[in-house]
């Protein structure tokens, strides 16, 4: 058998994180009860007209400008024409003739050394209705409410040559979307959402096969397994003197194959126009300049600022430069605390453990940076031990409480008054007779039993080394 | 471009409508004309004027991305020829 190569390209659609949609002032809230964030515009009633949301340019700016590209300075909308229910006004707008970005790249970190996938261009249009099949009657429901949310198709070059870098790629442009705070792609709830072309080669020639597209595939792990499995079955095919077919196919998961959806005859044909209804958008080189002198710091840059000003391990700021949720936390308690490698390992050990045993990702959680730093502080300077911090931390992580204020009403704070840990410790001297007696004829092992015994008739509440000096003063009495 | 009866069959297929054999014949002929129309204007010399990108010679018309609109779903339903739970009931789409 041959050895053959893959080509993949990817159309990656990111929903934007604007408050109203793309033509009309209607929420884009994810969720409402059917057809309530909708109205006459962009349900598509007749003699109604479209007017841009700026903030959708402000968007695709700057994703353009974080992806490298260049930007188009006079642009105008399209139309895309299909008659299908899931859109009322039987076109889409969206930009065929003039993206708003062009000729971009973004450098991606694979197994094989750092590697450069281009960006063809960005666009901008508006997402279509949702349509789920009613059993009951046999007839299809229409929900417009996601109908003219804000979407940017991020058209790749065929640059791709494993399933590897395909992930690379996609976990690289969501951590720049969340970053610039763009869109939160989180593609188990649709606002980024992939579909990929593929074709094989045998390794050498130039020309490219025959692809396929696979749509909206709804997550990295199944995107790495339709890829395989997609390559597997054109290359079978091939080698079976067959021919791949250009067709759509649909990826299903369970069952883990590919089959085809609409074939090459019923191809769809858009029948492009530029949109009469929308003007021309022109944009000029002072605003682009403004956005691209307020772009934020990108998870790469802040993962080496993290190891090299505040000597984290690579690791833990590779992994709090994941989540947007995890930068804000750390950045937030660091300010408090001033103690980034404190910070750090707070968020490593308890902080991912908590999301972890609340089944939360890391992306989702919902926790503010302010609290830890308060903990940090409150354990640092010595009023709670870390134990208790943790248990603090646990509290606050499910509810919306102030830690200072927890540890004063439940009497947390540890005691290092020794005058007040004094009486308790001479007590507990006069309970253990015997390994005082051994500990002054010379059984040092016999101190930390005493400290742990300490501890306990303390509840755990003393400062440990202030128990040490009082234990420690009151033995040498006793020499 | 010639407009033939097969060309009038394929639009009806992309626009998902059904034309009586007299529609088309009307439809094919109202193509031609149009399309003719377009060709006496290709005929003018252009060249050396720039394409125009819009006729009203206005740009840049946008708005905030402030939520102005409330729940309409009562007049946005009011149309729909049949509803269930909120949503239109069209004829079945899926495969």
């Amino acid at each position: 058998m041959k050895d053959y190569e893959m080509v993949i390209g990817l159309e990656v659609h990111c929903e934007l994180q604007t408050a109203t949609k793309i033509f009309c002032g209607c929420s884009t809230k994810f969720g409402g009860a059917p057809n309530t964030h909708v109205c006459e515009v962009c349900s598509g009633m007749p003699g109604t007209l479209p007017t841009l949301n700026k903030k959708v340019v402000e968007f695709a700016v700057k994703a353009g400008l974080a992806l490298n590209c260049d930007i188009t300075r006079k642009n105008k909308f399209d139309r895309k024409n299909y008659f299908y229910p899931d859109l009322p006004k039987a076109y889409q707008i969206s930009q065929l003739y003039f993206p708003i970005c062009r000729n971009g790249h973004v450098d991606v970190k694979t197994s094989e050394g750092m590697k450069s996938i281009g960006i063809h261009e960005i666009h901008m249009e508006e997402d279509a209705g949702k349509l789920v099949h009613d059993p009951v009657t046999g007839m299809t429901m229409v929900d417009f409410n996601r109908c003219g949310v804000p979407l940017l198709e991020i058209v790749s070059e065929p640059d791709f040559r494993s399933a590897e870098e395909v992930i690379a790629y996609l976990t690289k442009l969501r951590d720049t979307m969340q970053y610039l705070g763009v869109s939160d792609c989180k593609m188990q709830e649709g606002s980024m959402r992939a579909d990929v072309n593929l074709s094989v080669r045998p390794v050498g020639q130039k020309e490219f096969g025959t692809r396929t597209e696979m749509k909206n595939i709804a997550s990295f792990k199944a995107i790495e397994r339709a890829i395989e499995y997609e390559r597997d079955r054109q290359i079978d095919l091939i080698e079976e003197g067959g021919t791949v077919v250009q067709e759509t196919r649909r990826w299903d998961d369970e069952k883990e194959y590919t089959y085809a959806m609409r074939s090459k005859e019923n191809a769809q044909d858009y029948k492009y126009f530029p949109d009469p209804d929308l003007m021309p958008l022109e944009i000029s080189e002072e605003y682009i300049e403004n956005i691209r002198a307020n772009l934020p710091e990108f998870a790469d840059a802040k993962r080496e600022r993290y190891v090299s000003q505040f000597g984290l391990p690579e690791y833990d700021a590779e992994i709090i430069t994941g989540a947007t949720t995890l930068v804000d936390v750390f950045e937030t308690a660091t300010e408090m605390t001033d103690q980034p490698k404190d910070v750090s390992n707070w968020i490593m050990t308890d902080l991912l453990k908590l999301c972890k045993d609340n089944h939360v990702a890391a992306e989702d959680m919902e926790f503010d940076g302010k609290k830890l730093g308060a903990i940090i502080n409150l354990v640092n300077e010595g009023k709670v031990n870390r134990k208790t911090g943790r248990q603090v931390l646990e509290k606050c992580f499910t509810e919306d409480i102030d830690p200072a204020e927890y540890i004063e009403k439940n009497g947390l704070a540890q005691v290092s008054d020794t005058s007040a840990i004094e009486p308790v410790i001479k007590q507990v001297l006069d309970e253990n007779p015997k390994p005082v007696s051994e500990f002054l004829a010379g059984s040092e092992k016999n101190f930390q039993f005493l400290v742990g015994q300490s501890m306990r008739a303390l509840r755990g509440k003393a400062d440990p080394q202030a128990v040490r000096t009082v234990l420690t003063k009151l033995l040498d009495e006793m020499r | 471009m010639e407009i033939t009866q097969d060309l009038v069959r394929y639009l009806e297929a992309l626009g998902r409508i059904e034309l009586s054999p007299e529609e088309e014949v009307k439809t094919q002929k109202d193509l031609a004309d149009i399309l003719g129309y377009i060709d006496k204007l290709g005929e003018l010399d252009t060249a050396g004027v720039e394409p125009l990108s819009h006729a009203a010679g206005r740009t840049n018309i946008t708005r905030e991305d402030v939520v102005i609109n409330g729940d309409m779903q009562e007049q946005v339903l009011s149309n729909a020829p049949e509803t269930k739970d909120g949503t239109i009931l069209v004829p079945r789409t899926f495969d």
